[in-house]
């Protein structure tokens, strides 16, 4: 499993060897064939129906079969507003996704709760509950950029190592696969964040 | 279609007892609107609905509205005997006034295609005597409106078949379209430069070191 | 292993007759399934709790709120022109229909006119929307029908040349941000216009190939005819409007009755529907995409030169007169209102919303009852909600 040097890899292919590593070959099939679960919240979800429509085609990066069921989705496109009732679902569709899960935070309300921050249902950010993998601003993202934030993760998975101490999340047995889904309290979500997942970013003031 | 106090006249007559005034709008959209009392509303609907001379039969908007408790500043100029000379005095009285939730429906008729017709009821209070009758037994569009009410604004609708929360959770217990409504603090981190919600994201960081005069630099006065 | 038989002969002591709740467990008891807010025809977050005897619907409740992101409440925290923003996200196919809707009663609110270019503008951009609407509303009908993938690929490449149109006017595809209160905020050039021309000209071959696979297709036919029948008194009381209504063969449009912008000026027909089921539903929105596009080339002809922005209105501090204001219009999916109350400040003292789908939604229990759960969607379908707006 370790590293193919390069000018060997060459040679052999010259002479009609194809080499490769088993972490090539796995990432390879992971990364072309996302599966999304189809599941929209608002507004970025008509986006992502048109990437996945005619003119954007998302087949064309191995991303279009869109899996109305949470166990057979490799990938969760968080696309809209998560209002603070809908958050709990959230939550528990993605511990349904079986493993390696990726989660792509698309557009302003997914990451930050976007304009609506101010509302009193809306969740800001769904990080706080869950993390994230890519996050995409825009409010709603073009197509394009969903694109592109496809090709990112597809860039991440593709470096992903399968052994070591930098191994991904999803073969460390140590690392959690399922996070608490919050409960509907008299006010708010309880817990308003996940501690384990989401800390306030550090500003650092020289 | 008649004018409203046309209207008035006509649901006074019908439903004895009702107690209709017309509330004037000072703007330019010259949308007044009937203020009926609790007790004859559903009556008063109902003939709004069933004259074959009105015929609004259309209820399109159902809305609540929250007016705080207010004090209103009078002046009124007081005789008086100051230094041995009768003078006119300002003297200022201030009266509270408390405060209600409003109901207000805006119906149309589909029959006659006139409209709009704007009727408006009061709460008692903004606490326990936040109760209205409801006008789901006449039109089936308040239903969903009349409980939208009741989640956000907190006013009973006697009568209402389903009165439940509808966008909010069961669990809430507060009604957030209430002016006085204050939402939970969830800004630990806060980018936007929006001056309130700056003031929050200050409250969860300790105070930054006085070093080059940024922290003097405010959001600009308009 | 020595297998035991079993005797189905009820022990003595029992008594032979059981309790009435037990005797209907079998044939009458109802389920009661949960469809959404996670579920792929709910067109978003929407979700029913169904209870069911077999596969027929014997009760049907919508639970709400799962996009509820506050647009009342922020829309009273800002300034009048703050507002027209967030109307884009109401329903986020039509933001032009909502920013009209929205303008239109500030204009009523602050009695402002509007000249004559923007008024034609407004009349084909809300036009425009209809058609990208009701197109994309086709496709997903069908989708949810069973019709999966290539209905809705024809709606969204047509749909898309739409959407170019827009944003080559206001920068942005979907939330266009594009009137004002006394106007638009940019005007159309020369090229413009020669491309939406050419755009709507083309339209009707988009319609003509939709209506043959559509029209007479045995399938549609048997999933939709007779499926989710509304009468009109129904109807009327529970407050239905736009096409919906018009489907139960109420003639009741907007554009004609309040005769808001400059719509008395252009010849069309308001299309009824006869039987109020799915199928008329459906067929309303063909036939108003055909009367769409006689507007549209009429405003086309008609529309002259001038200023489209009304030089006397101070949009940025903007301070309307004590009052308030209901201002309505035909959305794509029905009578899109705006109720404000102004106290004289910056703010809308109140901000209500009127969202066709939501209160369209009134009477899904009615239609749905007797029919069995393949029907939900489709009748779910023909209602066309957009949960933006049903939420708010």
């Amino acid at each position: 499993m370790s590293e193919i040097d390069e000018g060997l890899r060459s040679e052999l292919q010259r002479q009609g060897i194809w080499v490769t590593s088993m972490q090539e070959l796995y990432n390879w099939g992971r990364k072309n064939s996302i599966w999304p679960l189809q599941f929209g919240l608002a507004c970025c979800a008509i986006e992502m129906i048109a990437t996945a429509a005619s003119r954007y085609d998302i087949a064309r990066f191995g991303g279009e079969v869109f899996r109305p069921s949470p166990r057979q989705a490799d990938l969760m496109i968080v696309a809209g507003t998560v209002t603070k009732k809908m958050a709990p679902q959230v939550v528990r569709l993605y511990n349904q996704m079986p493993d390696p899960k990726y989660v792509i935070s698309m557009g302003a309300c997914a990451i930050s709760g976007g304009p609506f921050k101010t509302g009193y249902n809306v969740l800001k950010g769904i990080d706080r509950y869950i993390p994230v993998d890519v996050y995409i601003p825009g409010c709603p993202p073009r197509p394009e950029a969903l694109l592109h934030a496809f090709m990112e993760l597809q860039r991440k998975i593709d470096s992903q190592k399968l052994t070591g101490s930098e191994k991904a999340t999803h073969l460390d047995s140590t690392q959690p696969s399922e996070f608490p889904v919050p409960s509907f309290g008299a006010h708010d979500l309880e817990p308003p964040a996940n501690p384990d997942v989401f800390q306030p970013p550090k500003i650092e003031r020289t | 279609m008649e004018s409203l106090e046309q209207i008035k006249a006509r649901a006074e007559a019908a439903v004895p007892g009702a107690k209709i005034d017309i509330v004037a709008n000072p703007g330019p959209s010259q949308q007044s609107s009937l203020l009926i009392d609790n007790e004859h509303a559903v009556a008063v609907a109902k003939l709004l609905r069933d004259d074959p001379a009105l015929r609004f039969d259309f209820c399109s908007n159902v809305t609540g509205v929250d007016w705080l408790d207010r004090t209103v500043k009078k002046t009124v100029k007081v005789k008086k005997v100051v230094d041995g000379v009768e003078k006119d005095v300002d003297e200022t009285t201030e009266e509270k006034l408390p405060g209600y939730l409003e109901a207000v429906y805006h119906f149309y008729s589909m029959t006659h295609k006139h409209g709009p017709v704007i009727i408006r009821m009061r709460t008692a209070d903004r606490a326990d005597g936040a109760r209205l009758s409801s006008l789901t037994p006449i039109y089936r569009s308040a239903e969903f409106q009349e409980r939208e009410i009741f989640d956000l604004y907190g006013v009973r609708f006697d009568g209402h078949p389903d009165l439940r929360r509808i966008l909010m959770w069961d669990e809430f217990v507060d009604y957030p379209m209430r002016k006085d409504y204050r939402e939970p603090d969830d800004y630990e981190y806060e980018p936007t430069p929006h001056d309130d919600v700056l003031e929050k994201a200050k409250q969860h960081y300790s105070p930054r070191p006085q070093l080059d005069g940024a922290e003097n630099i405010t959001a600009q006065q308009q | 292993m020595s297998a035991t038989i079993q005797t189905l002969e009820p022990a003595a002591e029992q008594p032979t007759r059981l309790p009435p709740q037990m005797t209907s467990r079998l044939d009458g008891e109802l389920l009661e399934v949960s469809m959404g807010p996670q579920h792929p025809s709910t067109h978003g977050v929407f979700r029913m709790n169904v209870a069911l005897e077999g596969e027929i619907v014997r009760k049907l409740k919508p639970v709400f709120g799962y996009l509820h992101r506050n647009h009342e409440k922020i829309g009273e925290n800002t300034s009048y022109l703050g507002s027209m923003p967030y109307t884009d996200r109401l329903d986020y196919f039509c933001s032009m229909t909502n920013n009209w809707a929205y303008a239109l009663s500030v204009e009523k609110l602050a009695g402002i006119e509007v000249p004559e270019r923007a008024e034609y503008l407004r009349v084909i951009l809300a036009e425009l929307t209809r058609l990208q609407n009701h197109a994309s509303l086709l496709g997903f009908l069908l989708s949810d029908m069973g019709a999966w993938g290539t209905p809705l690929m024809y709606a969204f490449r047509e749909r898309e040349k739409i959407l170019d149109l827009f944003e080559s006017l206001s920068g942005s595809r979907m939330m266009c941000d594009y009137m004002r209160f006394g106007g638009c905020r940019v005007d159309a050039g020369v090229d413009w216009m020669k491309l939406a021309k050419k755009i709507v000209d083309f339209f009707p071959r988009f319609l003509d190939e939709f209506e043959n696979l559509i029209v007479e297709n045995e399938i549609l036919i048997a999933r939709t005819q007779e499926v989710g029948k509304l009468s009109a008194e129904l109807a009327i009381n529970a407050g239905i409007t736009g096409p919906m209504l018009r489907a139960c063969g109420v003639n009741y449009d907007i554009r004609k009755v309040d005769g808001y912008g400059f719509y008395p000026r252009f010849k069309f027909r308001v299309p009824l529907g006869e039987h109020g089921d799915t199928y008329d539903r459906l067929m309303m929105r063909v036939l108003e995409m055909r009367e769409s596009i006689g507007i549209l080339k009429q405003a086309f002809e008609q529309i002259p030169a001038g200023p489209v922005m009304n030089p006397k209105v101070k949009i940025r501090a903007f301070r309307p007169p004590v009052g308030e204001a209901y201002g309505r219009i035909e959305g794509p999916k029905g009578e899109l209102g705006f109720y404000l109350i102004s106290d004289g400040g910056t703010n809308p003292y109140r901000y209500r919303v009127r969202p066709p789908s939501f209160i369209n939604l009134t009477v899904l229990e009615d239609l749905c009852l007797g029919h069995t759960v393949a029907d939900v969607m489709v009748i779910l379908g023909s209602v066309d909600i957009v949960m933006g707006e049903v939420d708010r």
